[in-house]
């Protein structure tokens, strides 16, 4: 279910209101108008986790490093 | 071996050319009518032509199942082929319906090896359309024929009432010498060619798809629409011995590697990471949930050639235009005839399959 | 791909298969609830690099799989209406109702068309405000916000042609569902990591207790799904049942709060039928009164019921875990992907479907083809 990727953010439309906010998201380059109601604190250069047109979570990139981590912690 | 294309089998002995219950476990027959599916160059294409076309016309030309027959007057081999184009939009960047109509043609010309020397052009045109269009389109033909060397001798017009057509369709036919004595075809292939693979994969599928009502979005992906009967025949001319070549069409890499397969009767053996993909094809595939090796291209081929003329034939081809980012995926061997492999980014080996239909963009 | 690639790296992937061995002494049983992820492990063979004693089952998480048979044949009513621009993702568009499928409705003349988002369903009714646009609105929690953004978007802009066939449906139930059944034989979960990014995990800890059962929220790359494994083996190993969350990068434990704020506005939850496993108490979304305005069963009749699934087909067990794929009598032969007998083998992402695609013996070789080469 739920085929999510990962987008960069380019650039925010000026909306007061969260419910009408969109970001224009890209994706390796393919770029596409993307609703931030469910993200409102995502910034411009922030990483989006997107599905059906919809950010579903910004990307930590901290954590993003955490498998790689686990895995050397693993090994030892 | 009797597939010497030089041989002519009395009309008695060609066999029907599939049992259909080893082909494919769904009969035609459940569909009463033909989907979109039908055209999309997967296996429901695949079943057309093996339960309807060929039976129907059966002969050893349409048998070889080639991009272009090859046809022989005493000592003069020619290639002769035709194709519909059907594009919508018309425009799209990178092409039009009509460079595609002629660079099309001369591609399936070149995949025999052949040097295109003419073509016909017939036109389906929908009552309505602006002469403008039209003009723009014929123009492009002109510009197309012109590059790749071809004259456009012979054409034909239509005007349906509106409604009845989607603006405009072309067909093209064309035909081509063959100047060499290479029997270039899936039953040259043999076990331990190497495959080489002309360029990155999967534009010409994204940039129409970039366009779409509903799926729209924004790239500078370009159509990688071209003629390429020169890097061919630069390779023919190096006296490269060229076993197989095909073009990158509906149903992209993977159709085209699963027909030679089964056409060839050997396994190919494909790696991932050898595959080049620009990002922003990854990207949209990833988007919409699609496979690269599915997507359709209009200016890319596979060769198939003896493992030790590898780095000539890539010295050749990374020196044209078209054929810079040349590279070698994989190889053909015995094992299980009719099947190709994959080996995954990360390292497991896969079945590559063929697509039922068009490649729908999956969402959830 | 940044957040990609780097997932789907050899070395690292085999450097984790060589650590999950390294802690298997015994066999288990996992699912994976979610259907993108048996595609990502199928397509890219990450069960091939486990241990023999780990089994992967895949669960009935594909919402096209298991949207029922009614609800597809009241889709393919609608959208073959000449007055109706009928808008679906397209995975939904091979799914056979009971006798047909949109893709039919379409060579016959519907105007079907395939949309990326449920926003482009709103956009395309303000476009056209003489036909009626209807969004086939499938998914679990992770399409819902999406989904309930374009009904209060429609609202707000007081857009009156565009309404919506819910067959949402939710995960938590089908999980319980699975656990508590008799046969069950699932060890330990890998819960969907998209459906978590909008829900969180909050509702897996009690689960997870009561079923004594580890659950590990996980991400969709191959590196992901592997990490997924391991910490899910770890806890089997060391008799240890909890909620542990893979995908930190893109979920927490909370989930998005905006998110489920657009869900409880618009939704309320509702049973639900699910094909191959019946009907499930609480496991649906359907509009609430206040949006009935938007629902399409309403403007358009609701759907009859009493369609019935062929009695050949198992997806109900593959649903479940308690059979694979290839054990099914039909799987490849009466049941392909052309001609799909059950919900499984119909969207790219059913369990059948990833099996027929990627691990079925080719066909057979074909010698009458070279013999007959002129």
């Amino acid at each position: 279910m739920c085929l999510a990727i990962p987008g960069k953010i380019l650039s925010i439309t000026d909306e007061d209101d969260d419910l009408l906010r969109t970001a224009r998201v890209s994706f390796g380059g393919i770029v596409k108008e993307i609703s931030l109601a469910g993200v409102p604190e995502a910034k411009l250069g922030d990483y989006v986790i997107v599905h059906a047109g919809f950010a579903l979570a910004q990307l930590d990139e901290q954590e993003a490093q955490q498998v790689f981590t686990t895995l050397r912690q693993m090994e030892q | 071996m009797t597939d010497d294309i030089n041989t002519v089998i009395e009309p008695g002995l060609v066999r029907p050319v599939i049992e259909p219950a080893l082909v494919c476990p769904a009969p035609i027959n459940q569909h009463s009518q033909i989907l979109l599916a039908h055209g999309g160059g997967g296996r429901l294409m695949q079943q057309l032509l093996d339960t309807v076309f060929l039976p129907a016309f059966a002969n050893p030309l349409l048998n070889a199942r080639h991009d272009s027959a090859v046809i022989e007057f005493g000592t003069t081999r020619l290639a002769f082929t035709t194709d519909s184009y059907v594009v919508q939009p018309l425009f799209f960047p990178g092409g039009d319906i009509g460079s595609l109509a002629v660079n099309g043609t001369i591609n399936d010309l070149a995949m025999c090896g052949a040097r295109p020397l003419f073509l016909s052009a017939g036109f389906i045109i929908e009552e309505g359309l602006p002469m403008e269009t039209l003009q723009r389109v014929v123009t492009s033909m002109r510009h197309a024929a012109h590059a790749a060397g071809v004259t456009i001798v012979t054409g034909d017009t239509k005007v349906v009432d509106k409604g009845k057509g989607d603006g405009l369709f072309i067909n093209t036919a064309g035909i081509g010498i063959i100047e060499h004595t290479l029997r270039i075809a899936p039953g040259t292939v043999q076990s331990g060619d190497a495959i080489l693979l002309s360029g990155d994969i999967g534009r010409h599928g994204i940039a129409i798809m970039a366009m779409r009502e509903g799926l729209n979005f924004e790239s500078t992906i370009e159509s990688d629409c071209a003629a390429l009967a020169a890097p061919v025949l630069e390779l023919i001319q190096a006296g490269i011995d060229i076993h197989c070549l095909r073009d990158l069409t509906r149903g992209g890499l993977a159709a085209a590697l699963i027909e030679i397969a089964e056409a060839a009767c050997l396994q190919i053996d494909i790696e991932e990471s050898l595959i080049p993909v620009v990002q922003e094809v990854q990207g949209a595939c990833e988007l919409l949930g699609l496979d690269p090796l599915h997507v359709a291209n209009e200016g890319r081929f596979v060769a198939f050639i003896p493992a030790g003329q590898v780095n000539q034939t890539l010295d050749i081809l990374r020196r044209h235009p078209l054929g810079q980012e040349a590279c070698l995926i994989g190889h053909a061997q015995h094992g299980t005839a009719g099947r190709v492999t994959l080996q995954t980014r990360i390292g497991v080996q896969r079945i590559v399959d063929r697509l039922s239909g068009e490649q729908l963009p999956r969402i959830c | 791909m940044k957040f990609v690639d780097e997932y789907r790296d050899k070395d690292a992937a085999a450097r984790m298969a060589a650590v999950i061995a390294q802690v298997t002494t015994r066999p288990w049983t996992i699912m994976e609830i979610c259907g993108g992820q048996t595609h990502a492990i199928v397509k890219y063979g990450v069960d091939q690099l486990l241990p023999d004693a780990i089994t992967l089952v895949h669960g009935p998480g594909c919402p096209v799989c298991v949207t029922p048979v009614e609800l597809i044949d009241k889709a393919l009513e609608i959208a073959a209406l000449p007055e109706v621009i009928f808008c679906s993702f397209g995975d939904m568009l091979r799914v056979p109702g009971s006798h047909r499928d949109l893709l039919t409705v379409k060579a016959n003349g519907g105007d079907v068309r395939i949309v990326y988002a449920p926003l482009d369903a709103v956009k395309l009714a303000q476009r056209h405000p003489e036909k009626q646009v209807v969004f086939f609105a499938v998914g679990f929690e992770t399409t819902a916000p999406a989904t309930a953004l374009a009904v209060l978007q429609a609202s707000r802009l007081n857009i009156t042609n565009f309404s919506m066939l819910v067959a949402h449906v939710c995960v938590p139930p089908a999980i319980v569902t699975i656990l508590s059944a008799q046969h069950n034989q699932v060890q330990g979960f890998l819960a969907a990591g998209h459906v978590c990014t909008v829900m969180g995990y909050t509702e897996y800890e009690p689960l997870a207790q009561r079923y004594r059962t580890p659950i590990i929220v996980t991400g969709f790359e191959p590196l992901d799904i592997l990490h997924g494994i391991y910490l899910c083996v770890k806890q089997l190993e060391e008799g240890r049942a909890s909620v542990e969350n893979q995908y930190a990068r893109a979920v927490r434990r909370e989930g998005s709060g905006e998110a489920q704020q657009l869900i409880t506005e618009v939704f309320e939850v509702t049973p639900r039928q699910w094909r191959g496993l019946g009907a499930i108490a609480d496991s649906g979304l359907g509009l609430r009164e206040r949006y009935a305005g938007f629902d399409a069963l309403r403007r358009f009749g609701a759907a009859a019921s009493g369609a019935t699934t062929p009695t050949e087909c198992i997806s109900g067990l593959v649903l479940q875990g308690i059979k694979k794929p290839q054990e099914c009598p039909a799987f490849g032969k009466r049941c392909t992907p052309e001609q799909p007998l059950g919900a499984p083998m119909v969207s790219s992402e059913g369990a059948c479907a990833a099996y027929y695609r990627y691990r079925r013996q080719p066909p057979h070789s074909r010698p009458t083809l070279q013999e007959t080469n002129p």
